[in-house]
Parts: structure tokens; sequence; C-alpha cells
């Protein structure tokens, strides 16, 4: 196995700097995240798994400016996050709570736009574009309720690419649908993401599926967070559902991926933790 | 032979009832009891002339003036306080005090305060169907999904935009329950304002004639402020059908599942 | 599709945000002392300031007074009692003749059908509209107040009643069948749990309306009670004990609400979720 360090702070679009996160509760203060230290290039698919209550969400809330840190920063573009960025969407897992049930498709998708001040004709541009992309041109004037889990979620996707975000934060955007509609919509990634050319940060707990989908997998430790690994993947540009799955190489670094999961489940953390900062980037040989 | 069946079952209580009604005065008189002809009589002397400007317009007015202003304080105050964590904490207590006391008592408190006037009529009604829809709006508010919130804040959906295509649409059916609460509640004190202190006015007007023992005529004014009820239901049922579509459509989805 | 996946991972979200709600709920209940003695002050301070002429708004302290003076007096817990009694006799009567109704008409699907369209003419019609009736049939006593208590509160628990039954039928027809439960199994199993919910619902309700319906006809018709004390202070003058009798109502209303919320819970404590009001 070579994993390959991922440099690049020259490039970034979205570095992720010594994040730390500590909720207070009642019964004391709770370490969700210890310290996360990584670099998205433009450009760039990166896949988040980790094992669950590894505080992927938190991560994400953090990146997305819905939460603040309690150490460290977020930065896009070098500029820090205090609140949700323009340039970035994102696309929830609960598909159903995340669309307006109020609204038609098409105003779902709309909506954002509207509020940025972009006219119209643009606006239906952008709004007819990115319903085709998805595949939806044919339902604009349903209601969300109406579609199928997996239709709902394309919508959701159909909102965040009509927004034209720099980065595109997706988390366990599948969780919720099922096996072959799951499928259908981690090719639509793809796609989307060659087309596009936009930087996507995708958490998921399927080993499977980062692995699929992603050109380089970040594997958290169990809580309080830290980077287990972080992956290229080198499989080759164009992935299909039967043939890339099939593929030893493929077999390979899904069973890497799962070893490390598992390691990190039974509490295993990588050396450099707790020294923390840079070190983690440059990835560790496991197996 | 489908309609007819439906219009049966519409129609073939309330005119069995009716029959009854029409036998059972037939023999001897009641003195309480009106014949069915006699009140359809007596219904359209009294309240097609004068007295439908002199006294239903002006109640009705009251009416709506009182529930339309208690819906929008109640909205607008409801957002407010719903959207602001500590103000609900501070408050709610308090309003759920104001919830329980029995909105008719209001009337003498404000019959004292205001002297018997239009405005005091019109005061009782907003005093009294403001905290039905006040709560459920800051219940609706606070129900608001999570989800739904974060998915509007990426996007930039803030302030008054928030409130526009979040908050007041995912609280609508908590209003419509109240103000479907608040219009009954209406009616009522808006009929014992007038019972109580006035000298004009539709609940005023049936207590005269009660008073005076015009039997047929009291009962004719019961049956003006029934049609009132079942007229502001309908009403009601239209537009809340109307608003809610999307609400009554993603329930029954959710129910077929 | 094989894929990996992590056990629970999926309900993963939810169960990362930890919980701080004792915390909360003790600065809540601050809060809201808070403001309840910040409306006493306001109160306090109309009148004192002048804002309000005194003698039409008598500031907090003295009404509160005049409501412990109150506590005192065997004639305040007469009234007390008789409103009480007003109210429970009278939903108690509604509670029963809708359960009684609200069953056989929810069991039948040509009575359901048949009765439709008088249910949703009646159900409107204020039951203000009685008060003369009620004058005329039985005065100032206390079936005047029943009369109008039965009246509002019947069809609030009549439609729950009726929406639970219907309820029951879908879940009867989908379960009972592929089971094959004999009637009274049916009966036990099926009906009454599934309609016992929207029963609560319809009779929390129907207690609240029957407070409000209780003190209107005390007051407008003079059957004794709280109603009619109110009525009786204001037109002799005794401001205060008018304001302190206000006061009284509202504390009762907050008592009937605060024991239909427990006794809902006390009696659905097995079911999943306490219902909110449906909007019917």
């Amino acid at each position: 196995m070579q994993p390959d360090p991922i440099q690049g702070n020259t490039e970034a679009t979205l570095s992720v700097r010594g994040l730390k996160k500590v909720y207070q509760t009642d019964g004391g203060d709770v370490e969700a995240v210890r310290n996360l230290t990584f670099d998205l290039r433009s450009g760039e698919l990166a896949c988040l798994v980790g094992p669950s209550g590894s505080g992927k969400t938190t991560l994400l809330k953090c990146i997305s400016g819905l939460m603040a840190p309690t150490e460290g920063e977020v930065l896009l573009d070098g500029k820090p996050v205090t609140g949700p960025p323009k340039k970035m969407a994102v696309v929830f897992q609960e598909y159903g709570r995340s669309l307006f049930p109020w609204m038609r498709v098409r105003d779902n998708v709309e909506l954002p736009l509207k509020n940025q001040g972009v006219p119209k004709a643009e606006r239906d541009r952008l709004v007819d574009g990115a319903l085709e992309a998805v595949g939806l041109s044919n339902v604009p004037r349903s209601y969300p309720w109406q579609l199928s889990g997996g239709m709902q979620q394309r919508v959701a996707i159909a909102r965040a690419i009509a927004y034209q975000p720099e980065v595109l934060l997706m988390d366990e955007p599948f969780a919720a649908v099922d096996a072959q509609t799951r499928a259908d919509l981690e090719d639509l990634i793809r796609v989307v993401w060659k087309k596009l050319g936009v930087t996507i940060l995708f958490v998921t707990h399927d080993i499977d599926e980062s692995v699929y989908l992603g050109e380089r997998v970040i594997i958290l430790s169990s809580s309080p967070t830290v980077i287990q690994e972080d992956i290229r993947i080198d499989l080759p540009e164009d992935r299909d559902q039967l043939n890339t799955r099939s593929l030893p190489r493929f077999t390979e670094l899904r069973h890497h991926v799962y070893e490390q999961i598992q390691l990190a489940k039974k509490g295993h953390r990588p050396a450099a933790a707790s020294s923390g900062e840079e070190t983690q980037l440059k990835g560790q040989h496991a197996g | 032979m489908k309609h007819l069946r439906n219009a049966g079952y519409i129609l073939g209580l309330p005119v069995l009832l009716v029959l009854v009604w029409w036998s059972s005065t037939l023999g001897a008189v009641n003195f309480f009891v009106p014949k069915p002809a006699d009140l359809v009589e007596t219904f359209g002397e009294v309240w097609f002339g004068d007295r439908f400007f002199s006294d239903v317009l002006p109640s009705l007015a009251r009416l709506v003036v009182g529930v339309s202003v208690a819906i929008l304080i109640g909205v607008v105050g409801g957002i407010l306080i719903g959207s602001i964590r500590w103000l609900r904490a501070l408050l709610e207590p308090t309003l759920e005090f104001f919830r329980a006391i029995p909105p008719p008592v209001l009337v003498p408190v404000l019959m004292l305060l205001m002297g018997i006037t239009d405005s005091m009529k019109v005061m009782v009604i907003i005093s009294g169907c403001v905290w039905p829809v006040l709560l459920n709006t800051i219940e609706g508010v606070r129900a608001v999904d999570p989800v739904l919130s974060d998915s509007a804040h990426t996007y930039g959906i803030s302030g008054r935009a928030r409130i526009r295509y979040l908050v007041l649409p995912s609280a609508s059916p908590q209003i419509m329950a109240g103000v479907r609460q608040s219009l009954s509640l209406g009616l009522i004190l808006m009929v014992i304002s007038e019972m109580f202190a006035s000298s004009s006015g539709l609940g005023f007007t049936i207590v005269q004639f009660q008073r005076s023992f015009a039997i047929p005529e009291m009962w004719s004014g019961i049956v003006v402020l029934g049609l009132l009820g079942v007229a502001m239901s309908f009403i009601f049922q239209w537009a809340e059908r109307n608003i809610l579509r999307w609400y009554h459509g993603q329930k029954e989805v959710e129910n077929a599942a | 599709m094989s894929s990996a996946t992590l056990a629970t991972g999926g309900a993963a979200p939810r169960a990362e945000r930890p919980r701080r709600k004792a915390g909360k709920g003790a600065a809540n209940q601050l809060l809201g002392v808070l403001g309840i003695i910040g409306f006493l002050a306001t109160w306090e301070l109309i009148p004192r300031l002048g804002l309000i002429d005194e003698r039409f708004l008598p500031p907090a302290s003295e009404v509160i007074a005049a409501l412990v003076v109150d506590f005192g007096l065997t004639a305040f817990w007469i009234a007390v009692a008789e409103t009480m009694k007003a109210w429970f006799l009278g939903l108690l009567m509604a509670v029963a003749a809708a359960v009684l109704l609200g069953f056989i008409i929810g069991s039948s699907d040509f009575l359901r059908k048949a009765t439709n369209s008088t249910v949703e003419f009646l159900r409107p019609i204020p039951s203000v509209a009685l008060i003369p009736l009620a004058v005329l049939l039985f005065g100032v006593k206390i079936e005047s107040s029943l009369l109008l208590i039965v009246y509002a509160s019947f069809w609030q628990v009549l439609i729950q009643v009726l929406y639970g039954v219907a309820d029951v039928d879908m879940l009867a027809n989908n379960t009972a069948k592929s089971y094959g439960l004999g009637t009274m199994a049916r009966i036990r199993y099926v009906v009454f749990p599934t309609a016992l919910p929207y029963l609560m619902t319809g009779v929390r309700l129907a207690a609240a309306v029957a407070l409000v319906l209780a003190i209107t006809a005390e007051l407008v018709i003079g059957s004794p009670g709280l109603g009619r004390e109110i009525a009786l202070a204001q037109s002799g003058g005794a401001i205060s004990g008018m304001y302190a009798l206000v006061l009284a109502t509202g504390l009762i209303g907050v008592l009937i609400n605060m024991l239909m919320r427990r006794i809902e819970k006390r009696i659905l404590g097995w079911h999943s979720s306490i219902r909110s009001e449906v909007i019917v």
C-alpha cells in the first residue's frame, strides 16, 4: 500500500487547520473532534469515512460554517469561514427534511438564487441546467414529497449545483436511499463533479462508497477525532459500478480502508495524534 | 346514481329532523317551540330589513376587525417570541396564564377600562382571540425542522427571507389550528360583549327578544348565529385547504407509506 | 450490492449531538419566573405612574392582596365550588354522550356518512347562541350553565372520537383480518388503544372549553359561580375584588390544563406519542 501524501497548501481551496470541537454539557465537556488538519485542492473529490460517532457531522457543520469550532479554523480560498459561505453548498442526508415541502421542485432549486438576487433569465438557465444534470427535467411542477427518496435527493443535488458553489459538502447523502438508487446517485456525483470541476467533500460511513467515489479517502479515528489516515485512490478516472468494483485494486483499497476503520473502532490511534498539527498530512503506512 | 346517493347522505338526516320538528308542532302549541313555517317567516321579517344594517353588519364588522387584528398580532408576536430563545423562556409562563384566563371575563374588565364603546367590543375580541394564534405560532416556529433550517442557512437565506420562505410556511399548520380556535372564540366573544354591554348588535337583539318573550324571533336569532358559525367554518375550511395543500398532501403520502 | 457498511452508521449524526437539557431547563424556568415578576412589576407601575387611573386598574399588589383575602372567605370557595361543579358535571355529560354516540356512529360506515352533514352544521354553532334559550328554560340555575357547557364540549369530544374510530377502521381491516381476531379481542386490543389518544385529546380540549362556557354562563346569565361574582364585583364597584376574581379564573384555567395534561400523560404513558391537536 502506498498512500500518497497529499500536499498542496499552495493551491488549497478548502483548508481545515487544527480544528477542535468541544461540546459543553452538564455532564462535563465532551470532546467530539480533537485535532483535524487537511486541505482540499481545487477540483478534488475527497471522501471522509470514519466509524459511527467519529464526529463526521460535527466536522461538516464546522466546515460549512453552521457551527463555530472551539479551536482552529476553516479557510475557504484563504479566508476564514465564520458563517455559511456563499461559495459553499451542503447536501444533507435527510433529503425529506432538507427540501421545502411547501415549494415545488423548481421553486426549491430556484430559491437560493432568488435570494441572492440573480436575475430571472440567469436563474431560469441555471435551474434548467441543474434539473437537466440530475435527470429531473420532467418533474419541476411536482412537490418534493410526491417524489421517491432518490429523486428527492436529486432535487437537493440540483439545488446545490444551481447555486454554483466552489465547494460541495455532502453529509452521508445516500445513507437513506435504497441500494440501486444509491449506485445511480454515486455515478451521478462522479458525472457532475467531472462536468463542473467543483471541489467535493463527501462524508460517508460506507467504505465501498468512499473508495468507489473518491480520488482520495480521509479516514477518521474514533472520537475524539483525529485523522487516522489519508490515502489517494489510484483507480482509473472512468469508473463504473460493475468494472471498477471488480478491479483487484478496488478490493485492495477497500480492504485497507476497512482495516483502518476496524483499528479506529478498537481505539487505535495514529502515532502522531497527540502531537497533532501537520504530522498527519504525511500519512502513514499501515499493513 | 352515485350523486343521488351522496345527496341522500347529505340531506337525509336534516330532512328527517325537520320532519320530526314539523310533525311534533302540528298539534298542541308549545310556547317554546315555534312551527317551522312560522320560524322561516319570522326569520325573513326580522333579519332582512333595517336590522340587517343596524345590528347584523356592525356585529360582523367588529368580529372581522377583531379577529383579523388578533391574527396579525398573534402571528407577528409569535414569530418574534418563537425565534428568540430567551424571550420565549421569559414570556411563555406568563402567556400560558393569559391563555388560561377564560376570555369572557375580559368583558367586564375592558368595560371598566374603556367604557361601553365599539372599540371596547373589538378589544374584547382581540384580547380573547390573540392567545391561541400567538401560542400556536410560537409552538410552530419552535418546531421548524433543524435540518431544513440548516439547509436554508447554508444557502444564505436569513433575516426577512428566512421568515418568508422558511419560518412562516413551516409554522402555518399550527398557525391555522390557532386561527380556527380564534374564529369560534371570536364569535362567542362578539355575542357576549353585546349581550353584556350594548344597545345594538346581534347578541343584544337576541337577548331583547328573549326578555320580551318574542320566542320565534329569539329562535330566528339563534338561527342567524348558527348560520354565521357555519359560514365562518366553511370559509375557514376553504382557506385552510388552499393554504395547507402541501401539508395535507405530505401527510397523505406519509400515511400511505 | 455488497457494501461494507459500518454498523449503526446511518443513525450516527443524531447521536453525535450531545444533549444539554437539564441545565437549560432550570435556566428557562428561572427566566419564566422573571417574566412573571416583570409582568407583575409592569402592572404595579402602570397605575402607580398614573398611566391608567387606579380606580380602573388597581396596582398588582392591591389585587393580589384582595385575592389573598378571598382565599380566606367561604363565599369565595362556594363560588369556586359552584363553577367547578358546573364544569365537572357538564364535561362528564358531554364526554359520556360523545363517547357513546361517537363509537356508535364511527363504527358504521352508513351512520358516519348519514350524520356527517348534520354534525358539520351543528358543530360550528356558537353555544352562546343558546343563552336566551337557557334563560327561558332554566333561569339562573346551574342547568343553564350545563346546557352551554355540554353543547360546546360535546362536539370537541365527538369529533375526536370519530377520528379515532376511523383510524381504527383502517388498522383493523389490515391487522385483524390477517390475524383473524375475534370481536372482543379486536375491541380490547385494536379499537380501544387506537381511539384512546384521540379521546384524550378531545377531553383535554373540551375541559378548557367547558371552563370558558361555565364562566360565560355565570357572567351573562347569572347562574351561581365565579363569573357571577365578577359581574357583581364590577357593577358594585369592588374593582380590586373583580381583578382578584379574574386572576382566580386564570389560576383555575392553568390548574385544569395541568391536570388534563397529567391525566393524558398517565393514561397514554405507554403510547409512543401524545398527539397534538389535529386540524379538523
